[in-house]
């Protein structure tokens, strides 16, 4: 279990002032000249050795993604964005690091700015978030006030500023490039990889694009040094994490907890125990709706890190743990996580706007059984081709689901077709 | 290998250029990779989207679009994995589920079947979603989303290649849509029937009207294809008639130097004009006793109240007799002869040639008179050549392009969308107008001035860029002459002195000025705007001026370029049309050169200079001139107050007209000699761009209509000149070895190659675009700058014709209208006689829109609708002047500039009342 000490979020229920003063009780912005009075390169060669993880879902390692930055400018100027349109349905993280730790943000896209060469950071959150944009407002204008930020930010020399903008609605501008787009003004449409940010982001100069509780991280991480970081959680997946548990528990909360916990562990230490107790389990969803769901078998024993994840077909995501007990029509769950993906496709590459609409389709008659059997695996194959072979990964976050529930679930499927199949034939 | 990057396609080594995708280095292989969303065509980006063009990348999780993805050095690109055609098949048979079965597709033809049939998969397992209605809300196309696959092309052809932003991509996911504006049905949109979308679009969803059946079902296949030049504008778009039975189905646009594949409303829905019923198909000859009338009114579809059939002998014979008896009773200068700027170079050639060998006078010119010859004659005299100095298309190269007096979106279309596109990607596009315009969305200036105060703005922005220092010191030293007593001349055109005249404020012409001298490369482009008024050439000495003291010129992306108006009016020029000059503009009053061209033409030559439109019918008034030859000109609509024009017209004692239609012009006639339309015939025609460029022949002439070229030498063998052509490639022959600047172009080449630019010395050279990079063809090799006093347009608004007229033309109609008001699309979108005022004007007059008013001048009155149009500024009336039933040129002044003697269609003054009140 995470000590108090190794905390990183020490005001996530927001029990303690969310504004500056409380911030800098809590240790945030305590000589930060001094740390970026270290430079640019150490910065970077700290948080890679940290092996810090992006926390969006992904799971990119930042160190690394911010190497890819230029050293030097070529005229360009360089942006940090802040995707902070959390929309992955099951998380609640960011929203809770904005509402009630705005600060620990701030000074991270500073100290990441620098990392990144960045002039500028661009918070971009997600249009619902009315309440924790004004409070960035807010705690932008108290970071101004104090000289944290602006020219000559924190008396280090450099100049760096930050800005709000929101989204409006669209769950595929959490895409990076896609709310690169938006965030330019266009319409939420991701772009064709390569160029990648780093070569040609925001207005076509170099960008990175990092989650909120990745870049909240940073100033810890170089406060108290890789070593501290990595020493938490386990190799290649180190550090703490938010994890947001909801559905079928006792008690649905966010809490921060060491990278690499048992699920099992996490449930009933921090969750109040799966409702109805363990054994009612059925099925749980570690990392979003984006990633294939594991059955209670794998929830026995699985870990809650990335590799651990992966190696069992699922993915850490979000970390934001949905569980599902016996009483659960897992069929029309993921149906419904299929429709979600094709009211979100944005409708420009084939594969996603055609192959979610009929999937999405093809999940609501297999609720309810209305399928041959046959077509179980022609939707498998075609969420094999969806995956892929997208523009943008909301196909593969598509695509995932439903394989996963046709991968635990496939004797489920069939009961119901042949049920259906009987009420016909009688 | 032919790039330098070098990578693995399918198991083989290859190269690829800087820039090329797999898709283009696989096409080079000879692998050509499915592709819906991506075409090859100019100027279309690769967006990716389709996935059908999906390939393998050893070592990335997922597959690439072969269209948009560029190699890298020692990439392994598979394009046939059983992953990769998977991927496309599957892509396919999605598309293919909400597609109409192949049977009744809009267009079985389209990419998207021959694809699907080149892959196998014609088929889709899964169902169909309900098909969105069909939209044929407009004359001219079809839309059918249910065969759309949302590839975007039609976004691009709108929003990036024509720049017209009008389809957009609405809506999101599976309920993404294509609409036009918000969502209206494509007639009801702002839509300008560019039909670029057509042409763009893979699947058939979009299509030319006439190709489908009342069901929606393509009927229409062509069994010729003929590849041409447009009739239309001096753009000059190259295009191909696809054709069945000897009529036109469709038109698309080929991917000539001018146009690169774009085409406007005219150029690809104008065509049918050439079925017309009025066409004219046997020679008429004025029946015994029909006394001729400025007044008649003759019916094109039935001559006969007037007219007789004839044999084309006795039609001929009639036709030569008049302009011999004429001749020998009172010599050369009683006769005239108009040739057109929309025939042939050859056909122009022949008919100045007629009248300068055969008639014995230089009374010889054509509407070059009406649009651009105060430029001219300015361009001449400064800068020694009549001809732009760079192509449009250099816009592209342009970082600040500077319009006045034109609006190229309505009268150069495809010429404008190089200007938006020059805009779009960056470059500083100022516009000079006192109307409004479409342009007015790229510009980064719009200066609306007062109509007339042209040399004002001009001169001011010359005092800025003299005073400033921003002129060009080095090349107004090398290249030029006249700077010293210009600059004295410009120090009493301050801005704030200029600003209250031209109603342009100071600092914005300061802004322009300096903006525009300190280009890199800044290019200027002018229109009518410019010339047709008294100080026309005075307009154009300022532009002149402004380039040769900042240097703009010369080089690439810079540069004068007079937009001219028909598509052969520079052709027309160059070979002579003109009553001052011979062929390559050399003067007929120089000795020399009239011996040489005695000498070439074994004939006597009149040695003054002839005289012009205007002039020609005032002397027909004055009892000089007696007989005219008019071919395929209509000066009955076209020339200023041609109430005038009309009864002179009338009073000829011989005209022969040899047109396709009976116009205006032909109700006075003595002879109607039926003549061949564009489409029916070779030749060559020169663009704006100085692109000689060649039109074939598509189709057959209807009846008993002839070759106007033969016509032409059939008259000059009946007046006593021996003439042997046996076609336009003979003709062309000759002309060459009258014209140096056409030395390097021969009749096979431009078969070959369909476009060669003049000035080109040799058969091997490819035609130089960009001319005078060191220095111009007058005696002292030095560009002269002329400076202009401001002189006020002729005709000032006063009490009683309180405002200002203009006239000009709309985008659909062409000219006098005798050919767009026949072309069914084209007249279904702008049917009738409109006027354009500012909703002030219509507010202080009392008059709705749709309403009609009268509207008088000093010379006429005619009664037409009026438009709102908030671009018209207050006090100004726009009418154009393609309407028999309300013809502006009924109103207009013909007040001539005194040295281009081109007449003030742009300004007089007038006086609209409400119809009712007038009435009263």
């Amino acid at each position: 279990m995470l000590r108090d000490e190794d905390r990183i979020f020490t005001n996530l229920y927001g029990f303690d002032d969310w504004r500056l003063a409380g911030a800098r009780r809590r240790g945030d912005w305590d000589d930060t000249k001094a740390l970026m009075a270290k430079g640019r390169d150490w910065i970077v060669e700290e948080v890679k050795a940290s092996e810090l993880r992006g926390r969006g879902g992904a799971g990119f390692p930042t160190g690394l993604k911010w190497t890819f930055m230029p050293k030097e400018s070529d005229g360009r100027p360089a942006y940090l964005v802040i995707n902070a349109d959390e929309g992955e349905p099951g998380t609640c993280k960011d929203r809770e690091i904005m509402r009630n730790d705005p600060h620990k943000l701030l000074e991270g896209c500073l100290l990441s700015g620098l990392g990144t060469g960045a002039c500028a950071a661009y918070i971009y959150i997600r249009g619902e978030f009315h309440a924790e944009a004004e409070r960035l407002d807010a705690a932008i204008a108290e970071a101004y006030d104090a000289g944290l930020l602006g020219d000559n930010a924190c008396g280090s020399g450099y100049d760096f500023d930050i800005y709000v903008h929101r989204g409006a609605g669209a769950y595929i501008c959490g895409e990076e490039t896609a709310l690169i787009e938006s965030l330019e003004g266009n319409k939420g449409q991701p772009r064709l990889k390569p160029p990648f940010p780093a070569a040609a982001g925001l207005w076509g100069c170099p960008t990175t694009v990092n989650n909120v509780e990745t870049i909240a991280a940073v100033p810890i991480i170089l406060r108290r040094g890789a070593v501290w970081f990595g020493g938490l959680g386990r190799p290649r997946n180190t550090g703490t994490k938010l994890f947001c548990i909801s559905g079928h528990v006792n008690a649905p909360c966010n809490v921060e907890e060491e990278m690499g916990i048992p699920l099992k562990r996490l449930i009933e230490q921090h969750a109040g125990g799966v409702r109805g107790g363990w054994a009612n389990l059925l099925a749980v969803i570690p990392g979003g709706s984006s990633v294939a769901l594991i059955p209670k078998s794998i929830c026995d024993t699985v870990l809650m890190d990335f590799d651990s994840l992966a190696e069992v077909k699922s993915g850490l995501g979000t970390a934001a743990v949905i569980v599902m007990d016996k009483s659960t029509d897992i069929v029309r769950a993921i149906a419904l996580l299929a429709r979600f993906y094709m009211h979100e496709s944005c409708g420009q590459c084939t594969p996603c706007r055609e192959g979610c609409g009929w999937m999405s389709r093809m999940m609501d008659r297999l609720a309810v059984g209305d399928a041959g059997v046959e077509e179980i695996d022609m939707l498998l194959d075609v969420s094999y081709q969806v995956e892929g072979h997208t523009i943008c990964a909301l196909g593969d976050a598509a695509a995932w689901p439903i394989q996963g529930l046709i991968r635990h679930f496939r004797p489920e499927l069939e009961r119901r077709i042949a049920a259906r199949q009987a009420v016909r034939a009688a | 290998m032919t790039g330098s990057i070098v990578f693995t396609l399918d198991g083989r080594e290859v190269g690829a250029a800087d820039g090329e995708t797999i898709w283009q280095v696989a096409r080079r292989e000879g692998v050509e990779i499915p592709h819906l969303c991506y075409t090859t065509a100019a100027t279309y980006r690769a967006d990716g989207n389709c996935r059908a063009c999906m390939v393998e990348i050893e070592g990335e999780r997922v597959l690439a679009a072969s269209c948009i993805r560029k190699p890298t050095p020692g990439m392994v690109v598979n394009t046939a994995t059983e992953r990769a055609e998977t991927a496309r098949r599957m892509v396919m048979e999605l598309l293919l589920a909400d597609q109409p079965p192949r049977e009744s597709a809009h267009d079985p033809q389209s990419e998207l079947w021959r694809w699907a049939e080149a892959m196998g998969q014609l088929t889709s397992r899964f169902p169909a979603r309900a098909a969105p209605p069909p939209d044929s809300s407009h004359p001219a196309m079809r839309v059918n989303l249910d065969a759309c696959i949302h590839c975007t092309l039609c976004v691009r052809a709108c929003r990036e290649a024509q720049v017209n932003d009008v389809i957009g991509m609405a809506y999101r996911g599976h309920g993404a849509k294509v609409v036009f504006d918000f969502d209206d049905a494509m007639g009801e949109s702002t839509c300008v029937a560019c039909g670029e979308c057509v042409q763009a679009c893979p699947t058939g969803a979009l299509m030319p009207a006439t190709l489908l059946d009342e069901s929606g079902v393509r009927t229409g296949y062509a069994d010729k294809q003929v590849n041409s030049v447009c009739p239309y504008c001096g753009v000059g778009c190259q295009i191909t008639y696809n054709i069945r039975d000897n009529e036109i189905l469709w038109v698309d646009g080929l991917e000539g130097p001018a146009n690169q594949g774009r085409l406007c409303v005219k150029g690809r829905f104008g065509f049918d004009y050439i079925t017309h019923p009025h066409r004219l198909t046997t020679p008429l000859i004025r029946k015994q006793g029909v006394a001729k009338d400025a007044l008649d009114d003759i019916d094109p579809a039935n001559p006969y109240t007037h007219f007789r059939e004839a044999s084309w002998e006795e039609a001929l014979d009639v036709a030569a007799a008049g302009f011999k008896r004429v001749r020998d009773r009172d010599g050369g200068k009683a006769l005239a002869g108009f040739g057109s700027a929309k025939g042939s170079n050859e056909e122009a050639y022949l008919v100045q040639k007629l009248v300068r060998t055969g008639f014995g006078t230089n009374n010889v010119d054509h509407c070059t008179r009406l649009c651009h010859a105060s430029s001219v004659a300015a361009l001449l005299e400064t800068i020694g050549s009549a001809a732009v100095t760079a192509p449009f298309t250099d816009a592209l190269k342009s970082d600040v392009i500077f319009v006045i007096g034109a609006n190229p979106t309505e009268n150069h279309p495809v010429a404008a969308t190089f200007f938006k596109n020059a805009a779009k990607s960056g470059a500083t596009l100022i516009v000079c107008d006192p109307r409004g315009q479409a342009l007015n969305k790229q510009a980064t200036h719009m200066l609306r001035f007062k109509p007339g105060s042209d040399v004002a703005l001009l001169n001011a922005m010359m005092n800025v860029i003299v005073e400033e220092e921003l002129y060009d010191r080095q090349y107004v030293a090398a290249h030029t002459e006249g700077f010293e007593a210009l600059s004295q001349h410009l120090k009493a055109y301050t801005p704030e002195d200029m600003a209250p005249i031209c109603g342009v404020d100071a600092e914005t012409i300061r802004t322009v000025a300096r903006t525009y001298a300190r280009a890199n490369a800044g290019i200027i482009f002018w229109g009518m705007g410019i010339s047709q008024h008294v100080h026309g050439t005075d307009n154009a000495r300022c532009l002149i001026a402004l380039a040769l003291m900042t240097g703009q010129i010369g080089r690439p992306g810079t540069g004068l370029h007079p937009l001219r108006g028909q598509n052969n009016v520079q052709g027309a020029s160059d070979v002579g049309l003109i009553p001052m000059v011979y062929p390559d503009y050399r003067s007929v009053e120089d000795p020399d050169i009239r011996a040489e061209f005695e000498a070439f033409w074994n004939a006597e030559l009149d040695p003054k200079r002839g005289l012009t439109v205007v002039e020609i019918m005032d002397a027909v008034h004055d009892d000089v001139i007696k007989g005219m030859y008019i071919m395929g000109e209509n000066p009955a609509m076209s020339d200023p107050n041609v109430g005038h024009a009309r009864e002179g017209l009338a009073k000829l004692e011989h005209l022969v007209v040899q047109d396709i239609f009976l116009t205006e012009t032909a109700f006075h006639a003595d002879v109607v000699l039926p003549a061949s339309a564009w489409p029916e015939k070779d030749g060559t025609v020169t663009n704006s761009n100085r692109q000689v460029q060649m039109g074939r022949k598509a189709l057959d002439m209807p009846g008993d209509c002839r070759q106007d070229w033969w016509i032409v030498q059939e008259i000059a063998r009946r007046i006593g000149l021996d003439w042997n052509y046996t076609g336009p490639a003979e003709v062309f022959a000759e002309m060459r070895a009258c014209m140096d600047s056409i030395k390097g172009i021969s009749w096979d080449r431009l078969l070959a190659e369909s476009v060669v630019t003049y000035p080109c010395d040799s058969e091997d050279e490819p035609g130089q675009e960009v001319i005078f990079g060191d220095g111009f063809p007058t005696p002292s090799a030095r560009g002269k700058m002329v400076p202009a006093d401001i002189v006020p347009p002729d005709e000032q608004p006063d009490d009683e014709f309180p405002m200002i007229l203009s006239t000009g033309t709309l985008l659909e109609h062409w000219h006098t209208g005798a050919i767009t008001r026949r072309a069914s699309v084209l007249d279904d979108i702008e049917p009738e006689a409109v006027a354009c005022l500012s909703p002030t004007d219509l507010a202080r007059l009392g008059v709705a829109a749709g309403e009609t008013v009268r509207v008088t001048t000093r010379r006429g009155v005619i009664e037409i609708k009026v438009r709102r149009d908030g671009k018209v500024p207050e006090g100004m009336i726009f009418i154009p002047f393609c309407y028999v039933d309300a013809a502006a040129n009924l109103l207009t002044n013909p007040a001539l500039d005194p040295v281009g003697k081109i007449p003030e269609y742009k300004f007089c003054a007038a006086r609209v009342e409400k119809r009712a009140m007038a009435a009263e």
